[in-house]
């Protein structure tokens, strides 16, 4: 490894007597900076300046289209003091954490199922991954459908097999709309844990298993002991991605519920949305929006930093 | 259970819950199929079995065409997805080859920024970006939503292809610097060929991601003619409480078809391009 700069610094010379430009792209920081440029420039001036103009907003009294006046942090004093708030608060904690288990747990099952040998198992693993490609609002459209008031399917299979007498309105009931979002991002996500966890389990070698089968293991104590422990990492890293996609979710509620009724299924996301964008309170949408921040930070600087060390 | 042999056991821990797990999954497509060709008087009776289509029926496909500017929004849609992939697999391939394969001040916290900048969830940048783009003057433009979408792919295809580039051994780059390749010669000859793979992984999830926008794409596009096949289908299929089912259905379906003809074709770059991120070591 030593010998590497050395080859770099006495070739380069000797090859073509170089000009200016071509002098400096050999170099390994000019190269890399002219290479950076363009991209970290465009992510600097829509994401991050985006992100400080955003803090700016929300210390300010701004309708659209009107200057805004500077409130400090008045903004937040109102929201904190609106019961909305927190009721959007709770039941976005609410989406993420029940979600989060369902999927993980769904996952890991389709995942167990499929890392076994049959036939056609790569066209089912193809299949079984639609659910996550599909442009997420055209799918839910269906759900909507599922869940319609009065020709819901699944109120039809309920009534017919004699379960209840009567129909649910799934998304007029405060309860069965929040599980109704909670199904939809369920299904939506399960086939991301499931393919995730199944690309971890085959890099176990079947040789490991062969040897706790012979040391007397039992099934469950081959899962606890030897499949847990290798596909941990990447359990907690899918776990990790997909908290914080949930807890930012928009398209499944804004679609299915608009956080309705009454607010029982109003997240973060669809709050700040109908405060900034529908109300046209930009301060106000903008104040809600980085209500999330705090625990949305604490998952971005623990992902970010188990991803740096995994790599 | 995993050691019985034989059918029985094999129907109870492959079978049936591969076709659980297949139905559970596949369940809303078919529900979408059917109700695209169900006729209205099918489709509002809830006295018949709705399971199946009795009369099938491309009314409701007719219709999408006839009364809606659905080949609009799919020009539209496909438009916009293909020109910021293409885009931000560019910025993303030149954002990526330095942070995976030179030593450069500042290379450390260039990373963690792509990183975070990966994490960072449209939801926090909505809001300032819809008052940048109006004050840009770029509302109800496709414009807006093309220099939007690739904050979301940029780092996403920055983070996938960086694995992909450390992959390339040194030795195959120093070979060929030695020959007198420049570092660009030694980047486009030798490292990108090798890492085609990674490009089409990143470029196949960076085409779904921008076919599954739907934030930007509601904010900013408000006329019928410039906008995307989601967003048409949410606001113009449904007015008010009038819910136009089949319609919706048939959108949803056509709507799906681009992504999922691309993904069939590529499933083993997008499953790859999925697990990257989280299956490295």
């Amino acid at each position: 490894m030593a010998v590497r700069p050395d080859l770099v610094a006495r070739s380069a010379p000797v090859a073509v007597r170089p000009r200016l430009l071509h002098g400096a792209l050999e170099r390994e920081g000019a190269f890399s900076w002219i290479m950076l440029a363009p991209g970290v420039l465009f992510l600097l001036a829509f994401v991050a300046y985006p992100l400080f103009y955003g803090v700016w907003l929300s210390l300010q009294d701004r309708p659209v289209a009107k200057p805004g006046v500077f409130i400090g942090l008045g903004n937040f004093v109102t929201l904190a003091h609106d019961g909305v708030f927190w009721q959007v608060a709770r039941n976005s904690f609410v989406y993420t954490i029940v979600t989060t288990v369902l999927k993980l747990l769904g996952g890991l099952a389709m995942a167990l199922v499929i890392n076994q040998h049959f036939r056609g198992r790569s066209l089912v693993r193809a299949f079984l991954l639609l659910p996550f490609i599909v442009p997420t609002i055209l799918s839910t459209v269906a759900w909507m459908w599922i869940f319609d008031p009065t020709f819901s399917v699944i109120n039809w299979v309920l009534v017919n097999t004699g379960v209840v007498s009567g129909g649910f309105s799934w998304l007029g009931n405060k309860t069965l709309a929040m599980v109704a979002i909670i199904i939809v991002n369920t299904w939506r996500g399960i086939p991301f844990y499931g393919i995730t966890l199944l690309a971890g389990l085959q890099t176990i070698s079947p040789e490991l298993y062969e040897a706790a089968a012979i040391d007397g293991a039992s099934i469950r104590q081959r899962f606890l002991y030897v499949t847990l422990p290798i596909i941990k990492p990447i359990l907690i890293i899918v776990t990790m991605f997909s908290v914080i996609f949930t807890f930012s979710d928009f398209q499944i509620v804004y679609a299915l519920t608009h956080g309705g009724p009454a607010n029982a299924t109003q997240v973060f996301v669809t709050y700040a949305f109908d405060l900034g964008m529908s109300g046209g309170q930009l301060g106000m949408g903008a104040a809600a929006a980085l209500a999330m921040l705090p625990a949305l930070a604490v998952m971005i600087v623990a992902l970010t930093l188990y991803l740096r060390r995994q790599s | 259970m995993i050691d019985g042999r034989g059918w029985g056991s094999r129907i109870l821990r492959i079978y049936l819950p591969v076709m659980g797990f297949l139905v559970l999954m596949l369940f809303p497509f078919y529900w979408m199929l059917i109700a695209s060709i169900k006729p209205n008087r099918e489709l509002y009776n809830a006295k018949i079995m709705p399971l199946i289509v009795y009369q099938p029926t491309l009314k409701h496909y007719y219709d999408l065409f006839a009364d809606t500017n659905f080949l609009l929004w799919t020009y539209n849609t496909m438009l916009v997805a293909v020109i910021t992939t293409a885009v931000s697999l560019v910025l993303g391939a030149m954002i990526a080859y330095p942070l995976a394969r030179m030593n450069f001040p500042g290379a450390a916290i260039v990373a963690v920024g792509v990183a975070a900048t990966y994490l960072v969830p449209q939801p926090l940048l909505f809001i300032p970006m819809a008052d940048i783009i109006n004050k840009l003057e770029l509302g109800n433009t496709l414009s807006a939503v093309m220099l939007t979408y690739p904050t979301l792919l940029i780092p996403f295809c920055a983070w996938l292809l960086m694995g992909y580039f450390k992959s390339v051994p040194r030795e195959l780059e120093e070979a060929a610097r030695i020959d007198g390749a420049s570092r660009f010669q030694a980047m486009w000859r030798v490292v990108l060929p090798l890492t085609v793979p990674g490009l089409l992984s990143a470029g196949i999830f960076a085409f779904t991601l921008a076919q599954n926008e739907f934030l930007y794409a509601l904010i900013f596009l408000a006329k019928s003619e410039v906008r995307t096949v989601p967003v048409g289908a949410i606001t113009e299929l449904i007015r008010g409480d009038v819910f136009y089912w089949g319609q919706l259905m048939a959108a949803a379906l056509l709507g799906s078809i681009p992504v999922a003809v691309i993904y069939s074709f590529f499933v083993d770059y997008y499953v790859a391009g999925l697990t990257a991120g989280s299956v490295k070591s």
